[in-house]
């Protein structure tokens, strides 16, 4: 038995972020100069002393699966409980594809029946953040909820692009509302939620009869607990949240990474490690006349020219007389003589060749390439790209 | 399919490495920003395709196993042949044996069971990427009892003196292996035998009372048995010393060194860690230098090593030096030709300074 079972939902197609999620899940896109963005959420369960985790995967899943592997990194493979990934499946009374988060989990009550778990967390995988669910798990056992969603407060203004929730003084849920035109809080759900699993259980079922639902946490479970009047809380988080879900948030939040001590994001924290498969390589190497300033890069990295306020994943070469800046650079990117880059996202074993440069206006989202999104510029250009 | 089974012999390796040798064995010393020396040997062996590998290690061998672990990350966590740490714990009666014998003798087992017709044993302090395979095919295609790799050293040092010098016939067969100080032809440590000679020339040893394998069951006998040489060609360092240690670190700083040591696949493997990427803040001065994640730098650093976690604050700087893991230099600190083993905490404002040929040396833990 287990007292609180984990469902990471990951099937997410994550359709904003273009070229990153062109064959990957969005939570397999790597993030922060060696993760995905799957292992905070992973790690923030190894941390949080969650052993028993589901995760629920849909969207070109072969990157996730191996990436989560038997659940290692995470000390998540174990005997009892441990890492189970959870695909759509066909059985003897048919199948299909999970059509919403709720059926999602619907189609996986046995998986967590075999745990006889008290509690459920559901908690989705394209998010950045380090939190500790057993707080949140404490206060849900607390109110004697039937479920718990954490939430964050957002500035008033950008209050209207979020599920916003109304609570009372002492945090009880009495309404949700998706995207509200006139917000009347600024508690914005973080799609993260415990239930008491029974009364999840009985709402699954119903909902999963329902033709008309869309089969949505935010969209069909709350308000459906809500109009019965069940216990729903709030619970307040104060730390680093972000929904990576478009290039700029995404650049933003590898940014985020850089400036720590404003952002309150940070990797180097050893009490809440975020962990994830490491490849390896050798330690990296920083040339004569290198300058690295103001950011993060992984081992296997060559450096000779100019890297400024920039993410380096692994094996990473930058040549002399080159400068890349505002930049992420994912794993193998190698970048020739005399090129610039400013305010661009290249993806993983793009070569870009010497004197090449890229350079984005500090007010326009920055771009994403790939090697085949490259040779079509620099076809275009004949060669040089401004 | 003809295989090989490794052993990494711990026992008769010279060495004088004084403060890092203090709460550790020689094989388990940290290198290179990530590594530790027996990781050249050991991944080595699995990167030739060695399933299983014994480690005959006598003394401090607790960081040995703590690096180790269940061999899980040079793929040797198995069900079938894998990693094995022999400790000197035996308790047999009627043993008479000494030296590395005592290990051969008491770990019999290792040997009779595994599967392998060929064994290959090395030492820890030969620095390279070697493939073995070719070795192992070169040892068969000759029909070689013995296989001994050597290799040829530009310039003798110091460091070079207790290794072994190989005379061989132009066909590459031994004919002497000696202690001549001018012979540049150098014996790595590392040697492929079959298996039932190696059992059977315990057996010889053990009888005569002898307590050095190589020495007397090989070196001695080397009349009666087929022993051919194969050259390594490229890097290779010899590491017994603070003094060799420090150089062939620095060594390490010139790009044609490292590509060549770490960079022919398939990789040299250690064990792995959560560190984060290298946080490098604004200002920060960092040239001809390795670093291996987790630091966090402010300061200066030029041609130095800085292992994992390794935090350098404002205003300090560090020179030609090796910086192991988990140490913090304060604000201010000026380090020059110095080695700071694991957890050293120096202090605002403090210098310390050794000589390129002496480097100084600041024990485990220490706090200046």
């Amino acid at each position: 038995m287990r007292e609180c079972v984990g469902m990471l939902l990951a099937g997410g197609e994550g359709k904003r972020l273009g070229a990153l999620t062109n064959h990957i899940a969005k939570p397999a896109v790597p993030f922060g100069g060696k993760y995905r963005i799957i292992d905070f959420t992973l790690s923030n369960c190894s941390n949080s002393n969650i052993q028993t985790l589901g995760v629920l995967t849909q969207y070109s899943p072969l990157e996730l699966n191996r990436h989560i592997g038997n659940g290692k990194p995470w000390d998540m493979d174990r005997r009892y409980g441990g890492v189970s990934v959870l695909s759509p499946y066909t059985a003897k009374s048919g199948g299909d594809w999970y059509s919403g988060t709720a059926d999602a989990i619907y189609q996986n009550i046995h998986f967590i029946n075999q745990y006889n778990p008290k509690y459920v967390l559901v908690i989705s995988g394209d998010h950045i953040y380090q939190m500790n669910y057993q707080k949140l798990l404490d206060q849900h056992k607390r109110t004697k909820a039937d479920a718990t969603i954490s939430v964050i407060e957002v500035p008033w203004e950008e209050a209207s692009r979020f599920g916003i929730l109304n609570t009372t003084d002492s945090l009880r849920i009495y309404e949700f509302e998706e995207k509200p035109k006139q917000p009347q809080s600024n508690l914005a759900s973080m799609g993260i939620y415990i239930f008491t699993w029974e009364t999840l259980k009985a709402y699954l079922v119903q909902d999963a009869m329902r033709k008309t639902s869309s089969h949505d946490f935010g969209k069909d479970i709350i308000p459906a607990m809500l109009s019965d009047e069940k216990r729903l809380y709030a619970y307040r988080f104060n730390g680093y949240w972000k929904d990576v879900g478009t290039i700029q948030s995404y650049w933003e939040a590898n940014m985020d990474l850089l400036n720590n001590e404003q952002s309150g994001l940070s990797l180097g924290h050893n009490s809440w490690r975020i962990h994830t498969q490491d490849s390896n390589y050798p330690p990296q190497f920083i040339g004569e006349d290198a300058v690295v300033n103001h950011s993060l890069v992984n081992s296997g990295c060559f450096v000779y020219g100019r890297v400024e306020k920039s993410v380096l994943f692994s094996n990473v070469k930058v040549e002399k007389s080159s400068a890349v800046s505002q930049s992420i650079l994912h794993s193998g990117v190698k970048v020739g003589r005399n090129s610039t880059l400013h305010r661009v996202i290249v993806m993983e074993n793009t070569e870009i060749p010497e004197g090449t440069n890229i350079n984005v206006d500090e007010n326009d989202e920055p771009i994403v390439i790939n090697q085949e999104i490259l040779n079509g510029m620099l076809a275009m250009t004949g060669g040089v790209k401004q | 399919m003809k295989t090989m089974m490794g052993l990494i012999n711990l026992e008769h390796e010279h060495h004088v490495f004084n403060e890092l040798t203090y709460f550790r064995t020689h094989a388990s010393i940290p290198f290179a920003g990530r590594y530790r020396m027996i990781d050249f040997a050991l991944s080595n062996m699995v990167n030739s395709g060695i399933n299983e590998v014994a480690i005959f290690a006598r003394t401090k061998y607790r960081s040995l196993s703590d690096h180790l672990g269940t061999g899980e990350n040079w793929n040797l966590d198995r069900r079938n042949g894998g990693l094995y740490i022999f400790p000197p714990d035996w308790n047999d009666p009627s043993d008479v044996s000494k030296g590395d014998l005592q290990f051969f003798h008491n770990n019999r087992d290792y040997f009779n069971r595994g599967k392998s017709d060929y064994v290959l044993i090395s030492g820890s302090q030969f620095i390279a990427n070697i493939n073995y395979s070719e070795a192992f095919k070169y040892h068969v295609d000759r029909g070689a009892d013995v296989t001994l790799v050597t290799t040829a050293v530009e310039e003798l040092k110091e460091e070079h003196a207790p290794y072994f010098r190989i005379q061989a016939d132009d066909l590459g067969w031994v004919e002497d292996i000696t202690n001549d100080q001018t012979n540049p032809l150098l014996f790595t440590g590392a040697y492929i035998i079959n298996k039932s000679l190696l059992m059977e020339l315990v057996d010889d040893c053990i009888a005569y009372n002898r307590d050095h394998l190589f020495v007397h069951g090989i070196r001695e006998k080397l009349s009666e048995l087929k022993v051919v040489m194969y050259r390594h060609k490229g890097y290779g360092a010899f590491i017994n010393s603070i003094e060799s240690y420090y150089r062939h670190n620095m060594n390490l700083l010139t790009e044609d060194n490292y590509l060549e040591l770490f960079f022919n696949p398939p990789f040299v493997k250690t064990k792995v860690s959560s560190n984060p990427p290298v946080k490098y803040y604004n200002p920060s001065s960092v040239k001809q230098s390795i670093l291996a994640n987790g630091c966090e730098v402010e300061g200066e650093v030029d041609k130095s090593i800085l292992f994992r976690g390794v935090i350098v604050n404002e205003g300090a700087q560090i020179k030609n030096s090796i910086i192991m893991q988990r140490c913090t230099i304060e604000e201010d600190v000026y380090l020059e030709n110095v080695i700071l083993d694991k957890d050293v905490h120096v202090r605002k404002g403090q210098r310390i300074i050794g000589s390129k040929d002496k480097p100084f040396v600041v024990a485990k833990r220490s706090d200046i």
